[in-house]
This record gives structure tokens, sequence and C-alpha cells, in this order.
């Protein structure tokens, strides 16, 4: 546990919003066509990335030691269990 | 020497993260419930969601992650020592806090306008489906929304921290605190613009 802060550029940030905005214009785009089912897969991997993008990088995930790492696959196992094994009851009823 | 007062970064971290992590359960089960309440009326949801604005959804949607780089950025500011430039951008973040308040204001105001809120007679009438539907928009917007005055508040009052010279880069995990609870309201909107406002 040193006291050394990774700082993040401005600039690493700014390329980051952008490639978030043009995540965004994706997801408005593909969603607009119609694509039955898929577009909720398409849709939903494009937020799972957008999301990994802020984690990671605005929120410093990415710069953060094994303790936080752990707990955050933690947790996104946890919601992952309970939400996938809802769906094992729901849509196979 | 006893006046020092001790300084734990990791623990305060760590904290505002667990903190965090009970967050994320919580919109996982609005989002669980959202899951499951689709499978049953796909139409009324389908129904339901092409009433949603999207434009405005999307106008939300660049604010907030646009206010989320800001305050990112105004971390990065602050760990340079430029504290009258994080002041500013934390300022900016509140703006953007504003701005999303103002869109979801208009957006709630239409559908109440149209009769359609929870409990009401025009959802009364109609099908169960359209009316879980509303419940869930109102409901899973409405918590996210408060937690942008929330957030809109504490980063005001970091702002001032900033200011003053309280919050600077010797010691900044306020800011930083802060800036990850912005980052969570961004997030969970990540999730909530595509399910509500796109896919159905």
């Amino acid at each position: 546990m040193s006291e050394q802060h990774h700082i993040v550029s401005y600039r690493k940030l700014t390329c980051i919003w952008l490639a978030l905005l043009a995540l965004t214009a994706l997801t408005v785009g593909i969603t607009r066509v119609e694509l039955g089912g898929w577009k909720v897969l398409a849709a939903l991997t494009i937020a799972c990335l957008k999301a990994g993008l802020v984690i990671a990088v605005f929120m410093h995930m990415k710069y953060e030691g094994r303790l936080l790492r752990w707990l955050l696959f933690l947790t996104l196992m946890t919601l992952a269990i309970f939400i996938g094994f809802t769906f094992f009851d729901v849509l196979y009823r | 020497m006893s006046h020092m007062a001790h300084k734990d970064y990791d623990g305060a971290k760590l904290g505002m993260w667990l903190f965090l992590f009970t967050e994320l359960l919580l919109f996982g089960g609005l989002f669980l419930l959202y899951g499951v309440y689709l499978k049953r009326y796909p139409q009324e949801f389908a129904a339901g969601g092409t009433q949603l604005n999207w434009l405005m959804g999307t106008a939300n949607t660049a604010i907030l992650l646009t206010s989320s780089l800001l305050v990112a950025m105004a971390v990065t500011a602050v760990q340079r020592d430029e504290r009258r430039r994080a002041a500013g951008l934390i300022g900016g973040t509140i703006l953007c806090a504003a701005g999303f308040m103002v869109i979801k204001y208009f957006e709630w105001s239409a559908k109440i306008g149209h009769g359609i809120y929870p409990g009401s007679v025009h959802l009364k009438a109609g099908s169960p489906g359209e009316s879980v539907f509303f419940s869930l928009y109102y409901l899973t917007t409405g918590i996210h929304g408060l937690h942008v005055l929330i957030g809109g508040a504490l980063l005001g009052w970091i702002a001032l921290k900033v200011n003053v010279g309280a919050v600077h880069a010797g010691d900044f995990v306020l800011l930083e605190n802060g800036a990850l609870y912005w980052h969570l309201v961004d997030l969970i909107w990540i999730f909530i613009f595509p399910l509500y406002y796109l896919v159905l």
C-alpha cells in the first residue's frame, strides 16, 4: 500500500470520453434498425463495454491493487448469479 | 504530533467502493425486475418503451458522459495542484447534473400530463403489463434521479473544499470518492438508457 497515486492525463480521459460518445451513437444506430432479439444483446454488449471503460479509466480501477479488483469481481459475479439463476427459472418455465 | 490527523487513503477508498458495490446490487435488483417482467409482458413493454422519448434519453446520456469526463479531469487537476481548474471542472459537472434534471423534468411532466403515473386512472384502466412497465420506469429513473441530486450536492460541497484549499494534491481522497460516486450515477444510466429507451 504505497502513497503513489496514478495521474490519468487529460488527453487519455478525453479519448475515453470520445469512445463513450461513439459507442452511444452506435447503440442508438443499431437499435433503430429492426434486428429483433439481437438488438437487446447488441445494446447490452455495448453497454457493458462502456461500463468497462468508465470503471477502468474514469474510476481508476486499472490502476488499483488486487483487493479492489477482486471485490469488484466478486460483486459482478454475485450480480451475474442472481440475475442468471433467476432467468434459468423464468425462461424455461 | 498527536494533532496530526491520521489519514488512511486506502481505507477511505475501500469504504467508498464497498458502498458502491451495494449500490450496484440495488440497481441490479431493479434490472432483474425489468428482465422478468419484460419476459412476462413483451407487447406491453414494447408499447410502453416506444412512448419514451429516445432523443431526450440520448441527450441525457451525452450529458452524463460529459459530466463524468469533467469530474475525472477534476481529480487529475487536483493531483497536479491546479486547484482553480479543479473547482471549475467540478462546477461544470454540477451544471451537467442540473441539465440532466431539467430534461428529466420535461420527460416526467410530459408523461404525467398524459395521465401516465403510478396509480393514475389511465394506468388502472389499462393492462397490468403497461402499469408494471411505467411503475418500474418511475422507480428506476426516480432512484437514479435522486442519486443525481445527491451527487450534485456532494460535489458542490467538495468544490467549496477545493476552493478553500482543504482538498489539495496531498489530500484529495474526498474528491476522489465524490468522483467515484458520480461515475456510479453515470454507470447506472449506461444501462437504463438502452433498456428503457432503445431496445423495446
